[in-house]
C-alpha cells in the first residue's frame, strides 16, 4: 500500500493550505469542497443524482399509499425512460457542436412506420410470418433510414451551411407528412413476435438472475476502470486519486448497482402470467427489460465515444470554438455530418423499441417527444453555448424528468399541470446550472 | 548576420487577397530564411494579418505564389500548412476553452493507443515535459483553458506551435496580452527558437514589440509592401515613416521624422 501513502502525503499540503484558520461552518463547507476536489468527484453529477433522490423520496412521501418506491413504480419508470434517454445521448453532442435536431420526434414516426411495414407487410411475403430473423431485418432498416435522413440534413447543414434549427425545423414537418403518407394514416399492428421484446413488455425482459449477472459484471466493470486509470496514470508518475476516494467511490457505485438491481428484481411477474407459463404461485423476476439495457448500452458506447475518441474530442473543440477546431485541421463539416448521423442512428433505434413497447406504429408517433429528448440533455447540463454536456447527465435529464411525470401521474395531477411543472423545472435547472457557472468562472 | 545565400525557407511572391472590391493585399513578396526572425509591421488595417493567414492555409490567395524550401506549394487548408512545417499562433490564440491544455495542444492531432483511442495519460505527460522547457510555472494541466490568465494561454498557444517540429512559426501579434514578464518571456523563446534553426515571422502592428527580436523588418501600408530592411540599418524612427508615411528610409526627410515626434 505504498501508493497511498505516496497519495496522501501529496495531498497533505494542499488541504492545509487550502483551508486556512477559518471556522464554522464556512470551513467546514469548504474542507468538503476540497475533498471532492481531491476524490475528482463532478460536482453537476453530485448534484444531479442528489436531485433525483429527492426527488424520488418526496414522491414516496406524498403519493397516496405511498407507491413511488416501489419495484413496480421504478420498473417501469425505467421503462419509460429509455427511449427519451437513447435519443438524449445523441441530442448532447449535437447541441454540443452548437446545433439544434428538431426532427428527432417526426423522424421516429416514418422511421417507426418504415420498420412496421417491413415486418408487417413485406417480409411475411417473403420469408413468412414471425420468421426468427424478422427482427433483426426489420430493426436494420430502422438503422439505416434514421442513419441516412440525419446525414441528410447533417450534409445540408454542415455543407450547405443553412442552419440546422431551419433544416430540423423542416424536417420536423416533412417526417411527420411521409409517416402519414407512408399508410394513409393508417395505424399498423401487430408487431413481430420476437421483435415486440425490444420494448420489453413481460416477455421483453433479461429475467432476474440475468439481471443479477448484469450487475455483478458492472461491477467488475466499474473496478477495472478505476484500476485501469490508476494504473495508467501512475506509469507516468502523475497525482492519483486518494485512495479512500477510489475505495469509497467504488462502494458506492456497486452498491447503487446492485441495489437497484435488486430493487428491481422484486417487480415479480403478475400471478395469471405465471400461472400461464407454468410457474403456479411462484414468485417470478422480470429483471431488468430491453429497452433499459439498451438505453444503458448507449449510455455507455457514447460516453466512450465523447471521451475516448478523438471524433468526441473534435465534436467538443467545435462547440468550443468552431474557427480554432477548423484551424487546428479538424474537419469540422465532416464532424458535424456524424454527428447528425449519429443523431439519426439513435432515433432509429429509439423508434424500434417504441413501436415494440406500442405494438403499433402510428402516424403521430412521437410526437412532442423533440422537447423531451432536448430538454433531457438540457436538465442533463448540456449548454446551448455550446462546447459542454456529458452523456450521463443526458440520461440522468431523462430519469429526472421521467420522474417528475410519473410521480405527478401516480398522484392523479392532470396532464396540464405535469407540463407546468415540468417547464418549471427545465427552467430552474438551467437557471441553476448558469448561477453556478457564472459563480465558478469568477 | 544571416546567411542568405542559400534557399529561402519561405517566398510568398507577388500575394493578392481580394474581399468583395477590396484589396487587403496587393502583390507583396516576401521571403524568410533558416534562423532569421522577420518581423512584419503595419498600422491597423495594412494587410499584415491576411497576408500570414495565405500561408497559414487560413484564407488562401486569390493570385500569387508560395514556395517552401525553393518548392512552389498550394495550401488551401490549415492541414496543408501544418504538413509543411508551417505552424501558427494566431493572435486570438485559437484554443477551444472548454477543453484542458494537453487537449489543446494536441487538437486535430492527437495522439491514440493502438486501438485508436485517445491516450490522455500520454498527451498530459508530453504536454507536461513541454511546459516545463517553455514555462516551468505552467501547472494547470486538467482544467479547460478557459479559466487560465493570458500568459498561460499563450503558453498553451505557444506550445501547440512548437511540439510538432515546425521549420516556420508564424506569431501574430504574440505580446499583445501579456504583461512585461510574460513578454520577456516570449521573447527569450523567439530567440531560442530561431538558434535551433525555425524561421519566424513575428507580427505587429508596434515596431518596439518587434524592433529587438528581429533581424529582417518588413512593412505594409494599405496592403502594400513599403519595404524590407534590415533591422542593423535602420532606427525605430525609419521604420515609424515607413509605417505612417509609407516612405523609405532613402525617400524620407528629416522634418518628416520630426512630424512623426
Amino acid at each position: 500500500m505504498a501508493e497511498t501513502k505516496v497519495s496522501a502525503a501529496e495531498r497533505e499540503p494542499e488541504a492545509q493550505s487550502a483551508s486556512p484558520e477559518g471556522q464554522g461552518k464556512r470551513s467546514l463547507l469548504r474542507s468538503l469542497g476540497d475533498r471532492m476536489r481531491s476524490a475528482e468527484i463532478d460536482y453537476r453529477l453530485a448534484g444531479m443524482l442528489l436531485a433525483l433522490a429527492i426527488i424520488w423520496i418526496v414522491f414516496h412521501i406524498i403519493t397516496p399509499g405511498h407507491t413511488f418506491l416501489t419495484p413496480r413504480n421504478i420498473w417501469n419508470l425505467s421503462v419509460q425512460t429509455a427511449v427519451v434517454a437513447i435519443m438524449a445521448t445523441g441530442m448532447v453532442l449535437v447541441i454540443v457542436t452548437r446545433n439544434i435536431d428538431l426532427s428527432v420526434g417526426a423522424v421516429m414516426a416514418a422511421v417507426g412506420m418504415a420498420m412496421a411495414i417491413v415486418q408487417h407487410d413485406w417480409l411475411p411475403k417473403w420469408i413468412g410470418f414471425d420468421h426468427p430473423l424478422t427482427w433483426v431485418i426489420a430493426i436494420a432498416v430502422g438503422l439505416v433510414l434514421g442513419a441516412a435522413i440525419g446525414a441528410f440534413q447533417g450534409t445540408i447543414i454542415a455543407y450547405v451551411g443553412v442552419p440546422s434549427f431551419i433544416v430540423t425545423l423542416g424536417g420536423f414537418l416533412v417526417w411527420r407528412g411521409v409517416a402519414w403518407w407512408m399508410a394513409s394514416g393508417q395505424t399498423i399492428a401487430p408487431m413481430d413476435t420476437l421483435f415486440r421484446n425490444l420494448g420489453g413488455g413481460s416477455t421483453g425482459t433479461v429475467g432476474g438472475t440475468w439481471s443479477w449477472i448484469l450487475a455483478i459484471a458492472a461491477c467488475v466493470g466499474i473496478v477495472l476502470l478505476q484500476f485501469t486509470k490508476r494504473r495508467q496514470r501512475r506509469r507516468y508518475g502523475f497525482r492519483q486519486r486518494p485512495m479512500w476516494a477510489e475505495l469509497t467511490i467504488a462502494v458506492i457505485a456497486c452498491g447503487a448497482v446492485l441495489l437497484l438491481v435488486g430493487f428491481l428484481n422484486r417487480y415479480y411477474l403478475p400471478p395469471a402470467l405465471a400461472t400461464q407459463t407454468g410457474h403456479e404461485g411462484e414468485n417470478i423476476s422480470l429483471g431488468l427489460a430491453y429497452p433499459v439495457l439498451i438505453a444503458i448500452g448507449v449510455g455507455i458506447v457514447m460516453t466512450f465515444i465523447a471521451t475516448r475518441r478523438r471524433f468526441g474530442r473534435s465534436v467538443y473543440a467545435i462547440g468550443g470554438n468552431p474557427e480554432a477546431a477548423e484551424l487546428a485541421g479538424i474537419k469540422t463539416r465532416r464532424t458535424i455530418v456524424k454527428t447528425f448521423t449519429l443523431m439519426g442512428l439513435l432515433v432509429g433505434l429509439a423508434a424500434a423499441v417504441q413501436i415494440a413497447r406500442l405494438n403499433a406504429a402510428v402516424s403521430s408517433l412521437g410526437t412532442g417527444m423533440e422537447l423531451n429528448v432536448i430538454a433531457a440533455a438540457v436538465i442533463g447540463g448540456t449548454s446551448f453555448a455550446g462546447g459542454v454536456g456529458t452523456i450521463v447527465g443526458a440520461l440522468l435529464g431523462a430519469l429526472i424528468m421521467q420522474s417528475l411525470v410519473s410521480g405527478m401521474v401516480l398522484m392523479g395531477i392532470e396532464a396540464p399541470l405535469q407540463d407546468i411543472v415540468v417547464g418549471i423545472v427545465l427552467v430552474l435547472a438551467v437557471t441553476l446550472d448558469t448561477i453556478v457557472r457564472r459563480r465558478a468562472a469568477k | 548576420m544571416i546567411d542568405r545565400s542559400g534557399t529561402p525557407l519561405v517566398e510568398l511572391r507577388d500575394i493578392r487577397v481580394a474581399f468583395g472590391g477590396v484589396h487587403a493585399v496587393r502583390d507583396v513578396t516576401v521571403d524568410l530564411y533558416p534562423g532569421e526572425v522577420v518581423g512584419l509591421v503595419g498600422g491597423n488595417g495594412a494587410g499584415k494579418t491576411t497576408l500570414i493567414r495565405t500561408l497559414s492555409g487560413a484564407h488562401p490567395a486569390d493570385s500569387g505564389q508560395i514556395l517552401i524550401g525553393g518548392e512552389p506549394v498550394t495550401i488551401s487548408h490549415p492541414r496543408d500548412a501544418k504538413a509543411l512545417g508551417v505552424e501558427t499562433i494566431y493572435q486570438n490564440l485559437a484554443l477551444a476553452d472548454n477543453i484542458d491544455a494537453p487537449g489543446n495542444v494536441f487538437l486535430g492531432r492527437e495522439l491514440t493507443t493502438r486501438f485508436g483511442n485517445l491516450d490522455d495519460s500520454a498527451m498530459e505527460d508530453a504536454t507536461r515535459k513541454l511546459m516545463g522547457r517553455l514555462n516551468p510555472k505552467f501547472q494547470n494541466f486538467v482544467v479547460p483553458v478557459a479559466s487560465l490568465s493570458g500568459g498561460q494561454r499563450q503558453s498553451v498557444a505557444i506550445a501547440r506551435a512548437v511540439h510538432f517540429n515546425a521549420r516556420i512559426l508564424i506569431m501574430d501579434e504574440p505580446t499583445a496580452a501579456l504583461g512585461p514578464a510574460e513578454t520577456k518571456q516570449v521573447g527569450d523563446l523567439i530567440k531560442q527558437l530561431r538558434e535551433e534553426g525555425l524561421g519566424i515571422f513575428l507580427i505587429s502592428h508596434d515596431i518596439h514589440d518587434v524592433y529587438d527580436l528581429s533581424d529582417r523588418i518588413t512593412v505594409m501600408l494599405q496592403g502594400k509592401l513599403v519595404g524590407t530592411v534590415e533591422k542593423t540599418e535602420v532606427t525605430t524612427d525609419e521604420v515609424l515613416a515607413m509605417i505612417i508615411l509609407g516612405k523609405r528610409p532613402g525617400e524620407v526627410t528629416q522634418k518628416d521624422l520630426a512630424d512623426l515626434h
